[in-house]
């Protein structure tokens, strides 16, 4: 294992936890009401703060004179390597909680297989993480459930924006020759184990849900290559702006 | 907020450590008491003030009213032999 592909490592899961936390907290003060924003906003930061730990790791390892910042706000689209999922549009309150249902139905046993990661930082950073993501798959999939068994319209809105989401959903199992070495290693997870305990999960609150498994008619992938859809642009337009009118700025 | 539907009230109670009571903090709005026990995590203890919540109904809070108190606090006021202000404390006796 090269200190490279640790480091591309640790920017691919520090960019997954960067843009999905932005998406979520594009809410702050737009939630449906105060308790809801609150949480929505507090999920937001725990997935920041992730991004945080694992950009700062990910710098530290390339030994490049950049630090997590400039990881985050100076490099451009095609530099991101988070998986797409994380980057499509909030949408509406259903597919906030259709995406987030089934990133955190991953998350759970992702990071805890990551916990026992050969690489001590990586497995310190999912520790904490894993149970963050036990309380956010709480929330979400209470969400999902009350939403899919809700009211018609509810029911619609949450199924509609499962559909939206579920082709995306395969790209979190898929593996490549970085991670399929860094897995052999000891430092990175296989993404493939998880499958099946992600598919009980999600069909188990489907099921409570009263919402039907969406057909898997299409897959895409390119995140980890670079292949972004063309919203992430608008999410670095914004998260990025400070750093590119004003280089340097702190506060 | 919508317009459409009020959420229930609940009170919400935090113990802030271990040996300690349970506190009333404040209120919130939610669906139910699941939903409300995540709520009172975000809103009340994001800054690490808790170890255990407690959610209850508003409405399954029986208070005292304010033209109840002549009935029911007044007969306590001369009723001193139910403090124990008339024993001698041992000196050995600490933090009682």
């Amino acid at each position: 294992m090269s200190e490279q592909q640790l480091f591309q490592y640790a920017l691919r899961l520090g960019d997954d936890a960067l843009t999905l936390g932005h998406r979520l907290s594009e809410w702050c003060s737009n939630g449906p009401y105060l308790e809801e924003d609150i949480a929505l906003t507090n999920i937001a930061l725990d997935h920041i703060g992730r991004a945080r730990m694992l950009l700062a790791y990910a710098a530290q390892v390339e030994d490049a004179g950049r630090d997590e910042d400039q990881l985050a706000y100076l490099r451009d689209c095609r530099e991101y390597r988070n998986l797409l999922i994380c980057e499509l549009p909030r949408g509406d309150f259903g597919d906030t909680i259709a995406r987030h249902f089934l990133v955190d139905a991953f998350n759970v046993p992702f990071f805890g297989a990551l916990a026992r990661s050969t690489d001590k930082t990586l497995a310190g950073i999912a520790a904490k993480a894993v149970k963050e993501s036990r309380y956010h798959l709480r929330h979400s999939s209470g969400w999902l459930v009350r939403l899919g068994d809700g009211t018609e319209e509810s029911h619609a809105r949450v199924e509609a924006g499962l559909a939206r989401v579920w082709g995306y959903s395969g790209e979190l199992f898929s593996m490549d020759e970085l991670e399929t070495g860094l897995a052999a290693a000891g430092v990175a997870v296989d993404r493939e184990t998880l499958r099946e305990r992600w598919n009980q999960t999600v069909d188990q609150v489907l099921a409570e849900a009263g919402l039907e498994r969406p057909a898997d008619d299409w897959q895409i992938d390119g995140g980890r290559r670079g292949d972004h859809t063309e919203h992430l642009g608008y999410l670095l337009a914004e998260l990025q702006f400070m750093q590119r009118a004003y280089p340097g700025l702190q506060w | 907020m919508s317009d459409r539907h009020e959420l229930p009230l609940f009170e919400v109670f935090v113990r802030s450590k271990r040996g300690l009571d349970h506190k009333h903090v404040g209120s919130l709005h939610a669906e139910d008491h699941e939903m409300a026990l995540q709520y009172a995590r975000d809103v009340y203890t994001r800054r690490s003030e808790g170890v255990s919540l407690w959610v209850v109904k508003s409405t399954d809070i029986v208070a005292s009213q304010e033209e109840d108190a002549d009935a029911f606090y007044d007969p306590m006021d001369d009723k001193p032999y139910r403090h124990a202000t008339f024993y001698e404390v041992p000196e050995e006796v600490k933090h009682l």
